[in-house]
């Protein structure tokens, strides 16, 4: 008896000990920490998210006005859900990161947004558009150049291919194929050496579509794929776009392409050796880099030879930073420099470098490219070069459509149906356009009321 | 003698029953008053505006082909769901009955399934399933079944309506144990002695004795595949391929959460109400006067 007593009361003596060191290091941290906190919600993950964790440290470390929080809230989707019902609530973040389907909402929800180029201006930063890589920023701009969120992860699709695969195939490893015509013969005899998937896609809306148009320049949507307001409609039910989902089919049922799922879950695919010919987004450099046992190479997407201007620019995809409203002027300012501190040459090509997405400054292209990072890690400036090809048209500055995230599951579903034998391709494309456009319609009425 | 219970105090039965009643109102009455006037309202996604707009949510939704075949979905998962999983759970619950070793072994190994939270029963289905590694496309691929639920509507189907049959069994079978046990033993055997084997004996005595529990479990499991089998459709298929599982509650979460269409989203769920309300009064009404208490 008397033994357990003693126990007890150390037991509780410890308990006590730690509860008073915890209250005496969260008083010292409060103490210390009178800075104004930032919220930044974003929906970075793994390796990602450790990145963004290491900006936010950079720019706290780097000043003692203001502390960034970064807190991950989940999926994009999720991200976006608990900003706004959080905004709702009046408890919105300052900053958070929307993919590049949710612009058009955003910028419809005027009242709730403060648009970076204002934020910008009001706190006496310098901004200039044109010291941007206008191809990504535009995506995020008015049509006068007015920067209305900040690109922070843009990436680009481009074309990944395994070189021991094409050696046992008896193809050069490195000639990839240009254009789509050369890819059957080589799909075909990647096939003959024993290959069960020669050719796969991630992201078959943002990639054989969208961008196909962009590479292409074709529009995806009347009105400057809706830059130009939203009395637009969609286009990719055009002949060009359907010869090519029509070949993507014909390979499918030959054995030469497989069907790996709408987002990036076909990875797991290309690592493991399986697949020989992969397109992804640049961002999915880092994954490779470190899974893939094999040689592999990148190039930029394939092209029709046959249609004139091809190939234009393709476009961005990923996401960027928004700045929420209501929040005190003196919060702002410290947005604004944190900002300020992400545009700095160093910063831009530290991102590019360690996390695959695209510079938005042609400064910190170069700069990149003088450290010798390009010539060490051939193909990682593939995705720059491909966004720059040629200064973009109507046709490949971007998208801005109203109700994207449910049209780009219109088109993954009428995709599936060609691929499932359940529709011809003309069939699937002109329902998804019809099925889209009536999403545009509602979003224009919605629009309009506000 | 008077059986009722009579309460001298007037305001003690109202004390009494006001802990319920508030609760009531404020997790059912409240939200579900909030979804019918967010249903005639269309709002930006950020709620600074929002505009009446009377019964433009609910034209928009009759115009939806894809809305009216979530019903045509709907109906065919639930009527899947609870006559497979009722029909398996009795057949388990009626040898369990029988057993007479190892009963304890076989129930508890029957009751953990109920243990599994949907979502991590979707994704267990979903390994077993998947095409590819999955043992079961394994096995369905050496049949020669072209197998991909992925990209095949029926096949997505089929293995939604397994995964959820598969959670609920667990509790039907509870369920059916305890009916088959409170039958008396009696009834039973003097069915036997007169002759009546072990087949006619179910049909004709323990089968209509059942039949409250059954009423109870078929109002239970509709219920279970309308709302609470989100979880196993969301890790599963996600509603796809092309929309061939989207039921209407996964339909209300899409186009709330994922596409910012609260008005659409309200109204959806109002219809929802009214369904479940009509299947509620149609089962008390007419299906309970045929069940022998």
């Amino acid at each position: 008896m008397k033994s357990t007593g003693k126990l007890a009361r150390a037991a509780f003596a410890l308990l006590a000990g730690t509860a008073m060191a915890f209250s005496a290091g969260g008083a010292l941290a409060q103490a210390k920490d009178n800075r104004i906190e930032l919220q930044w919600w974003h929906a970075m993950t793994g390796a990602l998210n450790e990145r963004v964790n290491e900006v936010a440290d950079g720019f706290n470390k780097g000043q003692d006005k203001y502390k960034i929080v970064a807190v991950n809230k989940g999926s994009y989707p999720e991200t976006l859900t608990a900003a706004m019902a959080a905004f709702r609530a009046g408890k919105g973040p300052h900053i958070v990161q929307v993919f590049e389907v949710g612009t058009g909402t955003m910028m419809a929800s005027r009242a709730a947004i403060k648009p970076v180029y204002e934020l910008m201006a009001q706190n006496g930063y310098k901004f200039d558009p044109g010291s941007y890589i206008s191809s990504v920023t535009g995506y995020y701009s008015t049509s006068d150049g007015k920067m209305l969120s900040y690109p922070f992860n843009s990436s680009t699709p481009v074309m990944y291919y395994n070189k021991d695969a094409f050696q046992k195939a008896g193809l050069d490893p490195n000639q990839p194929p240009k254009t789509w015509q050369e890819f059957e013969p080589m799909l075909k005899k990647l096939k003959a050496s024993g290959s069960t998937c020669p050719f796969q896609t991630n992201w078959q809306t943002w990639v054989q579509l969208e961008n196909f148009s962009a590479l292409h320049n074709v529009p995806f949507a009347t009105k400057s794929n809706g830059f130009d307001g939203f009395d637009t409609e969609l286009k990719f039910n055009s002949p060009l776009h359907v010869r090519h989902i029509t070949q993507l089919q014909a390979w499918m049922k030959d054995g030469l392409m497989v069907y790996g799922g709408r987002k990036n879950e076909a990875n797991a695919k290309f690592v493991s050796g399986e697949c020989a010919i992969h397109m992804e987004s640049s961002a999915g450099y880092a994954t490779f880099a470190r899974g893939a046992k094999f040689k592999w190479g990148i190039a930029m997407l394939p092209y029709y030879s046959d249609v004139q201007g091809a190939p234009q620019n393709s476009i961005i995809g990923g996401a960027s930073l928004w700045v929420l409203g209501k929040h005190k002027a003196e919060e702002y300012k410290g947005v604004a420099q944190f900002f300020d501190y992400l545009s700095s040459t160093e910063n831009q090509t530290w991102w590019h470098k360690n996390t695959g997405y695209l510079p938005i400054t042609p400064m910190s292209y170069e700069a990149t490219k003088q450290q010798g990072f390009y010539a060490a890690n051939p193909g990682t400036d593939t995705s720059v070069q491909q966004m720059m090809l040629k200064p973009p048209t109507n046709n490949s500055k971007g998208l801005r459509l109203g109700n994207f995230v449910q049209i780009r599951d219109v088109m993954d579903e009428e995709l599936e149906a060609v691929w499932s034998g359940k529709k011809s391709p003309k069939e699937a494309l002109d329902t998804a356009v019809e099925r889209g456009n009536r999403l545009l319609r509602q979003f224009e009425r919605d629009a309009k009321r506000s | 003698m008077e059986k009722r219970v009579v309460f001298h105090n007037r305001y003690l039965p109202y004390l009494l029953i006001a802990p319920q009643i508030a609760i009531t109102i404020v997790f059912f009455f409240w939200p579900a008053s909030q979804a019918v006037v967010q249903s005639v309202l269309r709002e930006d996604a950020f709620g600074t505006s929002s505009y009446f707009v009377g019964m433009e949510n609910f034209i928009i939704l009759f115009e939806d082909e894809y809305y009216l075949n979530s019903f045509k979905i709907t109906a065919l998962f639930s009527t899947l769901v609870t006559t497979i999983g009722l029909s398996l759970s009795l057949l388990l619950a009626v040898t369990a009955d029988r057993l007479v070793r190892g009963t304890t072994a076989y129930k508890t190994l029957l009751i953990w399934p109920y243990a599994v939270a949907p979502a991590v029963a979707g994704a267990l289905w979903g390994f077993v399933f998947l095409p590819g590694p999955g043992i079961f496309a394994w096995l369905l691929l050496q049949a020669g079944v072209d197998w991909n639920f992925h990209l095949n509507g029926n096949q997505a189907m089929f293995v939604v309506v397994v995964a959820a049959t598969w959670k609920q069994i667990s509790y039907n079978f509870l369920f059916f144990l305890a009916g088959l046990q409170s039958i008396p033993k009696s009834l039973i055997e003097a069915a036997a002695i007169d002759g009546a084997g072990p087949i006619r004996r179910f049909w004709t005595i323990v089968f209509p004795l059942l039949s409250p529990t059954l009423f109870f479990l078929v109002v239970v499991n509709v219920v279970y595949a309308f709302f609470e089998t989100f979880g196993v459709i969301h890790s599963l298929t996600r509603g796809g391929p092309a929309k061939s599982t989207e039921i209407l509650v996964y339909k209300v979460w899409y186009d709330g959460f994922e596409a910012q269409d609260l008005g659409g989203s309200a109204a959806q769920s109002v219809i929802l109400m009214a369904i479940v309300i009509g299947l509620t009064v149609i089962q008390f009404r007419y299906i309970e006067r045929k069940v022998h208490y």
